[in-house]
Parts: C-alpha cells; sequence; structure tokens
C-alpha cells in the first residue's frame, strides 16, 4: 500500500490517469446501455421502421438521379441510409443528454464531478462515451440494412468511422448544450420536439437537395445551414470511401463550438439548487 | 484521538507546519441562491483523525455546505481548504484527498458492486489492476466480497450506504464527508455504519465530517458544529458546547441555542 501523506505540492495528473479516467467513463457508459435492451432495440427499431416501410412506400414518389458520392441509380434505400446513420446519431445525442439531467437529477453526477479531474476533460469523456455508444448501434444497424441490400463497398465501413465518430461528438455535444439549459426533466420532451424534428426534416436525410430546391428555395437554404445536413453528407460521402469537405469543415467547426459552449454552460448546481435547503435536503 | 482538543482558531489560519493543517478548513463562507442566503459567514475546521459531527436542522445549509466543499457549486464568498489546498485554485489536489457520502444513492443500480467500485477508481486515474486489488480488498472490510458479482439492485439500504462508504475509500481520501448517512436505515445498520467511521478515525486517522440532525449519533468526545439557518452558533468539543449553552445534554444545549423544538425521538 502506497504511504497517505500530505501532499504540499500540486502533483498535477499524468497522461495514464487521463487515459484511465476515459476509458472507465466510456466503459461505463457502454455497460449501462447494454443493460438497457430497451433502449437498444428502441434505437435500432427507429431507423428500421424508416428504411423497411418509409422507404419501400417512397421508392416509387421519389426518383433520385445520379448525384454524387453515388455513381450509378441508386435504390431510395441507398439514400436515405446515411440519413437514418445520422438520426440515430442525433436521438443518441439528445438521449445522453436526457440521461445527463436525469443523472443531475437523481445525484448520479456527483460521483463524476467530485473526480479530481478538471471538469472540462470529464464532460469531453462523456460526450466520447455517448459517441461510443452511438457507434454501437450505427453498426448493429448497417449490419441489418446489409441484409436490405444496402451494401456500400466494404472500405467504406472502415472509412465512416471518423466521420460518424466527428458527427457524434457534434450531435452529442449539442444535446450537452441543450441539457445545461433545461432545469429539470420534465423540460426536456418538449426540447425533443423542438430540435429532432426540425433537424431531421430540414435536413438532406430524406431527400437530396435539390428536390428541396425546386419545391422551395428558402427551405433549401435553412437546409444548407442545419448542420445535420453536413452530418448527414460527411457520413454519406465517407461510407463511400469520399470527403465531402465542406461538410467536414461545417461538423468540423460546430463540434468545436458546441462543445465549448457545452462546457462552459454546464453548471451542476441547476436542479441541485431547486431541490437546496428549500426542499428540504438541509 | 479521543480527548479532543480545542478547534483552532479559524481565522489566518498559518500552517507552517503540514501536522498542523486541518484536514477541512472553512473560512468565513457565505451562499445564497438568489436573494435567500443558505450561509452566512460560516467559518469551523475539522482536524485530521477526529470525528466532527455537523448538526443541523433540515434547511439549516448542511447540504449546501457540501455542495460547496465537493465544487458542485461555486464558492461566492469565503475559501474552502482541504489539507491547505484550496477548492477553487487547486480543486484537483483537494478532491484527490477527498472522500464522499452524499445524501441520496448515487450508485449505478444495474452494475454489479464490484463495477461500481472499478468505476469510481477511474475517475480518479487508478489503474484497473491496483483498482481489482483495492476493491476486492474494501468489499471484503465491509463482509460483502460474497456478493461483489450481483446488481447493487438487489442490495439492502444499510449494504447500499456500506458500499458507498467503500466507494469513498478506494481512493485513499485523508478527509471523509458523510451527509446523513444514516437517512431511512434501522437501528441495526444505522449503529454498523456509525461504528465503522468511528473506526476509520481511529484506525485510520481520517478526518470525518458527518453531517445529521440525530443527537444520539454524536459521542462526548466529538467535535460540533452547530449549523442554524445558514449560521453557525457554536462550535467545538461537544462538552465545551454542551456547558457553554448551560445545559446538562446535547439535546438541551442545541435547544437552547436554536430555540427549536426537540422532537421525542431524539432528532432536531
Amino acid at each position: 500500500m502506497s504511504s497517505i501523506t500530505t501532499r504540499d505540492a500540486p502533483r498535477g495528473f499524468s497522461a495514464s490517469e487521463y487515459m484511465t479516467c476515459l476509458t472507465g467513463i466510456v466503459w461505463r457508459e457502454g455497460l449501462r446501455f447494454l443493460h438497457q435492451r430497451e433502449r437498444f432495440v428502441s434505437a435500432l427499431v427507429r431507423p428500421l421502421v424508416w428504411l423497411f416501410i418509409f422507404a419501400a412506400g417512397f421508392r416509387q414518389v421519389l426518383g433520385i438521379s445520379i448525384i454524387p458520392p453515388y455513381e450509378t441509380y441508386i435504390l431510395y434505400e441507398v439514400f436515405i441510409a446515411p440519413g437514418l446513420m445520422a438520426m440515430i446519431q442525433l436521438f443518441n445525442g439528445m438521449q445522453s443528454s436526457l440521461s445527463m439531467v436525469y443523472d443531475r437529477e437523481m445525484g448520479n453526477m456527483r460521483t463524476l464531478l467530485v473526480s479530481p479531474l478538471p471538469r472540462g476533460f470529464l464532460l469531453f469523456c462523456k460526450l466520447l462515451a455517448g459517441t461510443a455508444v452511438s457507434l454501437l448501434q450505427v453498426y448493429a444497424f448497417l449490419i441489418i440494412a446489409w441484409f436490405w441490400d444496402i451494401t456500400p463497398p466494404p472500405i467504406g465501413y472502415l472509412t465512416v468511422l471518423p466521420a460518424l465518430i466527428l458527427s457524434g461528438l457534434m450531435l452529442g455535444s449539442l444535446g450537452m448544450l441543450i441539457s445545461s439549459g433545461i432545469k429539470q426533466l420534465e423540460n426536456f420532451a418538449g426540447v425533443m420536439n423542438f430540435v429532432i424534428f426540425p433537424m431531421f426534416f430540414a435536413s438532406s436525410a430524406l431527400y437530396p437537395l435539390w428536390r428541396v430546391q425546386e419545391g422551395s428555395p428558402y427551405l433549401y437554404y435553412v437546409c444548407q445551414a442545419n448542420p445535420f445536413t453536413h452530418a448527414v453528407e460527411l457520413i454519406r460521402f465517407a461510407l463511400y470511401g469520399q470527403v465531402n469537405w465542406i461538410s467536414l469543415a461545417v461538423v468540423g467547426a460546430c463540434t468545436i463550438v458546441f462543445m465549448i459552449a457545452a462546457i462552459y454552460a454546464y453548471d451542476p448546481s441547476r436542479g441541485l439548487a431547486r431541490r437546496g435547503p428549500a426542499g428540504g435536503e438541509g | 484521538m479521543t480527548s479532543p482538543a480545542p478547534i483552532a482558531e479559524p481565522q489566518g489560519m498559518p500552517r507552517p507546519d503540514p501536522a498542523a493543517v486541518p484536514a477541512l478548513s472553512i473560512d468565513r463562507v457565505s451562499h445564497s441562491y438568489g436573494p435567500r442566503r443558505a450561509l452566512m459567514d460560516v467559518s469551523f475546521n475539522v482536524r485530521p483523525a477526529s470525528f466532527t459531527a455537523l448538526l443541523g436542522l433540515n434547511g439549516a445549509g448542511k447540504s449546501t455546505l457540501f455542495s460547496l466543499i465537493t465544487r458542485l457549486f461555486g464558492i461566492q464568498t469565503g475559501r474552502v481548504g482541504i489539507f491547505g489546498h484550496d477548492i477553487t485554485r487547486t480543486p484537483g489536489e483537494a478532491l484527490r484527498l477527498l472522500g464522499v457520502v452524499f445524501q441520496p444513492r448515487t450508485l449505478d443500480l444495474d452494475l454489479s458492486l464490484t463495477q461500481n467500485l472499478l468505476y469510481h477508481a477511474a475517475l480518479h486515474g487508478i489503474s484497473r489492476r491496483e483498482a481489482a486489488a483495492r476493491s476486492a480488498e474494501l468489499l471484503a472490510r465491509i463482509g460483502l466480497a460474497d456478493r461483489a458479482g450481483s446488481k447493487v439492485r438487489d442490495l439492502s439500504g444499510g449494504q447500499m450506504r456500506r458500499l458507498e462508504i467503500a466507494r469513498a475509500l478506494l481512493h485513499r481520501p485523508r478527509l471523509l464527508l458523510l451527509d446523513e448517512p444514516t437517512v431511512g436505515l434501522d437501528v441495526k445498520a444505522r449503529a454498523d455504519i456509525i461504528s465503522h467511521v468511528r473506526q476509520l478515525v481511529t484506525e485510520q486517522g481520517i478526518g470525518v465530517l458527518w453531517a445529521t440532525h440525530l443527537f444520539d449519533e454524536i459521542m462526548p468526545s466529538d467535535d460540533l458544529v452547530v449549523l442554524h439557518q445558514g449560521k453557525v452558533l457554536a462550535q467545538g468539543p461537544m462538552s465545551r458546547v454542551i456547558a457553554e449553552a448551560g445545559a446538562q445534554d446535547v439535546n438541551t444545549a442545541f435547544m437552547r441555542l436554536t430555540g427549536a423544538q426537540v422532537m421525542p425521538g431524539g432528532g432536531a
């Protein structure tokens, strides 16, 4: 046993201590996810419903011309697969931050925040852990989609990984930023509707943007300004071994801005203060 | 340490000698929630290897104080030091020396006992192998070694509390904070936890701050801080606090100090 002495001089933290902390947080988040089977199932069922039912119905309605990164005519299912992958991450990002609001209310968040490591780093680990969980969901979806004739080139499964990590971090940070503004759990459902649905529908997830432009030029600009559109396009290109540089730049910049804002805005006293002495906690 | 020396005056606190550094020093701390003042000019120390009881009614400001010490809230006025490390300026060094058991349960119910401990160890940067060894040792000490792989959900309230205390000790802190840790436990579980924590003080030299509103959890040898409506009304060895209040026992002393009505069950 190492001696316990009063430390007079700060000794800081080593890189391996940071690594241990990061892997510990990711590991715990993964374990929790595996224990919540309903969450895993619903995370998979949601995009599969879109794929099996919505896409089948719309196949005849929407004609897709040849647009990059596709080199031939494609089925509608193939077109919306990247959008559904991004949707999984969007839901997961919002759900992770929902669980952070829950943790904060239940007190679990305190366990994390009394760690001596810098708070910004702890929140970053939390975001990475949420992203890791979203990767599990996306790859499970891709496996099932493969049987549905969504067969990107084999290398695409690898090249899409960095794109997924970046988009996962962006959507997770956005969720955390939103959750930092939420005082209590009950307010969250409304925010889900005001964030998830507009972001998803005003994007290139379900229809190519040139189609949107034909219908409404204004909506086209909204879609272009929507970071989620760029997450979808980044994933779409990466799945075919290509880089959409504009989308990469937008998603990268949004990730940095959202993450810094989320870490800066995160205030653990929110939700606790409400139940402070007035709540009888003493 | 059974015969307590008078608590050092909190003001100034020069600390040339490491042995004299208080485990916890609260120095003129005030805190408000908007217009409502939860703590007013609170100052006291916890000596290393001592048991200090923070006695107060619900709403006295105990949990606010705990949130400030653990850096959950930013400090508005005053300062908090843990073995001389300022919680605002060097939170990492301060939190490293601190173990906490919060009043609400903060365990992952669906994870096993060991998994809960390993997670906490990781948050402190303790390597997996070392963490596994320490977890096994601590689980054995609290008599839950055979439950190591069970889900926390299956434990009783008292067992969960013991596990939380073990978890708080995993990174070998020198100061342990417990916020009303016996709330909701039966008599036997309460007694177990109190004696376990007192052992930590005498055998391992850990400084303990024990927040409670139950008089029968305090012993004559303890240091006492009476917190009422955000103010420290009295502090020092329990015997002195009682004598200064001109009372015979802690119940009467508390009543005289606060003007509060004492419940028949021995709690404030």
